[in-house]
């Protein structure tokens, strides 16, 4: 069909970091961060709860202003062009974003109205997605009773109809059972291949993101420990390495390590897994 | 959808990038968020039913029996009649305060997040959550009318007078409402809420014409309800609602003070509701 598209960014660079700092108090969540992100790849971030990633997730997203530093998305900078950057991005969180007392037709409605789809373009995106993500049978069903992997292919869908040159996905796959899981990736890699989106991906499945990710940065106390190919990093551990071996490696398995995540943080993804599963 | 022909980084056309900020799109944006609430209440809408049960009560208990007391109501309007309004701007009240509830409830799911990541004005997200409030009052509304005329209050049925009350229960549902989400950006936990809330609910109702005009009060809380919007919101409604009701500040005073206020709160709303997504 026929689209009328601004034209293409030039640069390569999807998401250009540069010293991005959140503090909480005394607390540095996100430290100096310095990363680029290419256009049209999957990049992945992992590191243990609590260690920034949400953080840095939310800056880039516009949710919360940087204590210092600077970050361009999609070419627009997030403190001065908060709008622009909202305009090109498209924001998948860990928690629930699709509201359940709507159906999943409705859902999507509202995000085209929130985005400023044109009127007459509504309905032929909508109809798209839903087929593209595999719901246009359970469109007029309340979302309240999806399935977990339902709920998490609506709320990609939810996020795409805008056309967004960069998607972040907060644990795309947390609760949802392992053919859930591939359903969802196989959405994510079409996204890059067919489409050339550029998607930044966190998990705790280290198996996904080696299969899946382009790149990948560790972050640990909100500072990137490793950044490169899956493949590097696993090749400076050990030949034989996986990449859960590479996250314990840099990050360790103390108490100290597993106790920063507290209370809230385990609240939060429990409630997580109990809506989607 | 797309087709796999299409430029490399699909982005948006240059007609929504230009319309992305005209008034039609933050009326757009506005009526999204009340339209998701109109949707919510169709699929739910026992949620209504139960609600009505306060009206109710106070109508048929507190009605009755002040019915008997003499002199209560100002001029030659039955108690019943003048308490009808007082009991509708109540009804609309209770919805609107409590519903900073449902943002927090929203922010604590991640729904919130959502719209907060959209390019919508901050203003349009927080007047769209007015606008539903007021959906909401509307429907308690229609139910207190229907009660009013059962117990035989004198209610005006001229199209303009519906009309002038629903756009006064709009405007003060969509006024509470809005106080109601500052709060909900100070406190920020369920919990604290329903304590404030409840505080907030008696002095906004009693320190109001609500159930007993203002001639009654001692000079210093007839001072304190000048101050108080509901005061307003149920002297139009006397007006508008029942045949034999007059406004003692006039409409235009109302409607003025209404509108003013909510702006100002609406504004401070805005600047506050994108803390919700820290």
């Amino acid at each position: 069909m026929p689209e009328n598209h601004t034209p293409a960014p030039t640069s390569e660079v999807a998401v250009q970091i540069t010293g991005l700092t959140r503090k909480f108090g005394d607390l540095a969540a996100v430290d100096r961060v310095t990363l680029a992100i290419d256009r049209s790849k999957i990049f992945g971030l992992i590191g243990p709860n609590g260690a920034g990633k949400s953080t840095l997730i939310k800056m880039l997203t516009t949710l919360l202003p940087p204590s210092s530093g600077s970050a361009t998305v999609a070419g627009f900078d997030i403190v001065k062009q908060p709008s622009e950057v909202r305009r090109h991005i498209g924001y998948v969180p860990q928690l629930l974003s699709a509201d359940g007392s709507l159906t999943g037709y409705e859902n999507l409605l509202l995000s085209t109205r929130l985005y400023g789809v044109a009127r007459a373009e509504r309905k032929q995106r909508i109809k798209g997605a839903l087929e593209r993500m595999g719901l246009a049978q359970v469109a007029h069903r309340l979302v309240g009773q999806y399935s977990g992997g339902m709920i998490r292919r609506l709320e990609i869908a939810q996020c795409l109809l805008h056309r967004p040159a960069v998607l972040f996905l907060d644990e795309p796959t947390v609760g949802l059972d392992p053919s859930a899981r591939e359903a969802v990736w196989d959405r994510i890699l079409e996204l890059r291949n067919r489409f050339q989106r550029t998607m930044i991906v966190t998990s705790h499945h280290m198996d996904e993101i080696d299969e899946f990710c382009d790149r990948v940065a560790l972050i640990d106390h909100g500072r990137i420990v490793a950044d490169g190919t899956p493949s590097e990093l696993k090749a400076k551990i050990a030949p034989s390495a996986t990449l859960d071996d590479v996250f314990v490696h840099l990050v360790g398995t103390s108490d100290e390590a597993q106790t920063r995540e507290g209370y809230g943080e385990v609240r939060r993804t429990r409630r997580a897994e109990h809506e989607h599963g | 959808m797309v087709k796999s022909g299409e430029p490399a980084v699909p982005s948006m056309s240059t007609a929504e990038r230009y319309f992305g900020w005209t008034i039609g799109n933050y009326a757009t944006q506005t009526f999204a968020v009340a339209a998701a609430e109109v949707q919510k209440l169709y699929h739910d809408p026992l949620e209504l039913l139960t609600r009505a049960v306060q009206p109710v009560l106070w109508l048929m208990l507190f009605g009755e029996v002040m019915a008997r007391v003499r002199g209560v109501a100002p001029g030659n309007i039955p108690y019943i009649d003048f308490l009808a309004a007082g009991i509708l701007a109540q009804s609309a009240l209770f919805v609107a305060i409590f519903y900073g509830i449902s943002a927090i409830w929203e922010r604590d799911l991640g729904v919130l997040q959502r719209y907060l990541v959209s390019p919508a004005p901050r203003t349009a997200l927080v007047v769209g959550k007015a606008l539903s409030a007021g959906v909401r009052a509307l429907s308690q509304a229609l139910i207190v009318y229907f009660l009013a005329l059962f117990l035989g209050v004198g209610i005006d049925l001229h199209p303009q007078n519906i009309l002038g009350a629903a756009a006064i229960i709009v405007l003060g549902s969509g006024l509470f409402s809005t106080l109601s989400l500052i709060i909900a950006c100070i406190v920020r936990t369920r919990e604290r809420f329903m304590g404030i809330g409840q505080v907030l609910t008696m002095p906004i109702f009693f320190a109001s014409n609500a159930i007993y005009p203002l001639s009654l009060m001692p000079p210093w809380l007839s001072v304190v309800s000048h101050v108080n919007p509901l005061t307003y919101e149920v002297d139009a409604l006397r007006a508008l609602m029942l045949v034999r009701g007059t406004s003692d500040y006039g409409l235009p005073v109302d409607f003025g003070v209404l509108f003013i206020t909510s702006i100002v709160l609406i504004s401070i709303a805005g600047r506050m509701y994108r803390r919700m997504g820290y």
